[in-house]
């Protein structure tokens, strides 16, 4: 191994640097959920307990958390599925060329950099004026889907430039119908490229808070109860709150990594 | 003639394009209509006025939302283009195994798949009065007041700002140099180049497709954004999204409706500068 440059030891300490800014804030709230009874939203700590947790689950001291978190999961796992088959089957259409592909292709982009607003604020109104009361697992789901297609059918587009087709030509020549190619061949290859925009979608859907806001109606996913919580609840139960969530966040994200490494072992097998 | 395989692509492409239409398209055409409503404090009324607009164009107060939202995108651009083509160069370019690069790429995507209010909120017991950088300047004897810029300012909606959003300048600009041909920057050492030449003559013009797409992404989100102007701002900074946003708390739809539409069309003219320098269908 030949010797690093000097760049090497600054750049990588700007990254070690970079790591700690993203990570430091999250990781000071984390430690501050612990706090004691006494104890307020700065440190120093008064005691170490979990009573903070447990006050999370009390429902009239911070309001409905836990049927917040459900919601947000259901909707999450809603999301996912819809995501995966929807961008699944678009990014195989846009394998070929056909009419209009530019235009789904752009409307894809402009849901993308579209500001969350107003998406929101149109779906908003457009329930309102048709008369359909607004729920988040109706105008809520499809807002949400706004925002996770694109990502999904960018990824898909990714996975399709380094995709080999002649397996499923080899397949075909081998006389399988188009039904078994797609069952044998390319869905076993693409299955660790799905689960990841699985994850992609449940975890943007569960954090997302600003195309919720017109449209989850009456009840609050998640983000909405935190982000009501941050106009109105000055203890360290809003740490709490963010701590559990991010444990969600990231158990999906374990979740998921663990299951493409097994998808790709069982590939190579 | 539509050949077979082409008729699989309509069907294939439907649900994202029905989704699409459903919930983007037409909701944009309400809204649309709607800014040319009227409204009392009860009711929409269907109408067309151009009041709404009238208003929005002549008032001072969009003027300087508008100021502040282009200050606010600019300085979060500069600040993050800065950090993330910094972080995918050493990347891409300084760390060589690509188990070790799979490992720090995804170290710096995790905290993306956390909540953006979470983290928010976790700046505020480093900022604020009593928090830790504060009381670490004042034991050590640097100041003697707290610092009460340091939440609910400016500072404190850029930094979130950057915090959130240098991982959407990374990851394109870390895509685009993974594709830079490494004998080329080879052959430029060979050929006797310094390594800020190598810089600026090879690796800045190949990732520039990286550097559009990324600061497309941060523009637009910081544009649009109003979540982080009410939290790290303590409700006294405003931007454009922001005034929407009081609007709708107001139910003041009409009005929200008329400033969205202009929002939509500042960020859509941006938009269009920006894809004349790039094709961003070729990037993918």
């Amino acid at each position: 191994m030949d010797k690093r440059p000097a760049s090497f030891y600054f750049l990588g300490l700007f990254f070690v640097l970079f790591t700690v800014f993203l990570y430091g804030p999250n990781i000071t709230i984390a430690i501050l959920s612990f706090q004691g009874e006494s104890g307020g939203l700065t440190f120093p700590m008064r005691g170490v307990s979990l009573h903070w947790f447990g006050q999370l689950f009390e429902r009239q001291a911070v309001g409905d958390f836990s049927s917040a978190l459900l919601r947000s999961f259901a909707l999450g796992l809603m999301v996912m599925v819809c995501t995966v088959t929807f961008s699944l089957l678009a990014g195989l259409a846009f394998r070929k060329r056909f009419v209009g592909s530019s235009t789904v292709f752009y409307l894809t982009l402009t849901s993308l950099i579209l500001p969350s607003i107003l998406v929101s604020l149109g779906i908003g109104l457009m329930f309102d004026r048709f008369g359909f009361t607004p729920n988040w697992f109706s105008s809520g789901f499809g807002s949400h889907l706004t925002w996770t297609l694109p990502f999904g059918l960018l990824i898909m587009f990714a996975v399709f430039n380094r995709f080999n087709p002649s397996y499923e030509m080899a397949s075909a020549d081998l006389g399988a119908t188009t039904l078994q190619t797609f069952r044998f061949i390319l869905l076993p290859l693409l299955a660790p490229s799905l689960t990841g925009i699985g994850l992609f979608g449940f975890t943007l859907s569960y954090d997302e808070f600003a195309r919720t806001l017109m449209t989850s109606g009456s009840l609050n996913t998640l983000p909405l109860e935190l982000f009501a919580m941050t106009t109105n609840v000055t203890s360290p139960v809003l740490y709490a709150l963010g701590t559990v969530t991010t444990l969600v966040s990231l158990c999906v994200i374990l979740l998921t990594l663990v299951l493409v490494k097994q998808l790709r072992k069982a590939r190579t097998r | 003639m539509i050949s077979p395989r082409q008729i699989h692509s309509y069907w294939q492409a439907l649900p994202l394009t029905l989704t699409l239409l459903g919930f983007l398209v037409f909701p944009i055409c309400v809204i649309l209509v709607v800014s040319f409503w009227d409204y009392n404090e009860y009711s929409l009324i269907p109408d067309f006025i151009l009041e709404n607009y009238e208003f929005l164009l002549t008032s001072k107060v969009t003027l300087k939302a508008y100021i502040q939202t282009f200050k606010y995108a600019f300085l979060t651009w500069f600040f993050t283009f800065l950090i993330g083509f910094t972080v995918a160069y050493f990347l891409a370019f300084h760390v060589r195994s690509q188990r070790m690069q799979t490992i720090l790429f995804l170290l710096c995507t995790v905290p993306f798949f956390t909540s953006n209010i979470i983290r928010m909120i976790s700046w505020i017991p480093l900022l604020g009065r009593n928090g830790l950088v504060n009381s670490a300047l004042q034991t050590s004897g640097v100041i003697e007041q707290p610092l009460d810029w340091l939440l609910y300012s400016d500072f404190a909606i850029i930094l979130a700002y950057v915090h959130l959003y240098t991982m959407f300048m990374v990851v394109p600009i870390f895509n685009s140099m993974m594709r830079i041909d490494r004998n080329l920057v080879e052959a430029a050492v060979d050929a006797g180049a310094a390594p800020w030449q190598i810089l600026k003559d090879i690796i800045v013009p190949l990732s520039k497709s990286g550097i559009m797409v990324g600061s497309i992404f941060v523009f637009t989100l910081v544009m649009g954004d109003f979540i982080t102007v009410k939290i790290m701002g303590g409700g006294i900074k405003a931007n454009v999204a922001t005034l929407i946003y009081n609007e709708i708390s107001l139910l003041q739809y009409p009005a929200a409706a008329a400033g969205a539409i202009i929002l939509l069309i500042t960020v859509l003219m941006m938009l269009m500068i920006l894809f004349r320098l790039v094709d961003v269908r070729k990037e993918l």
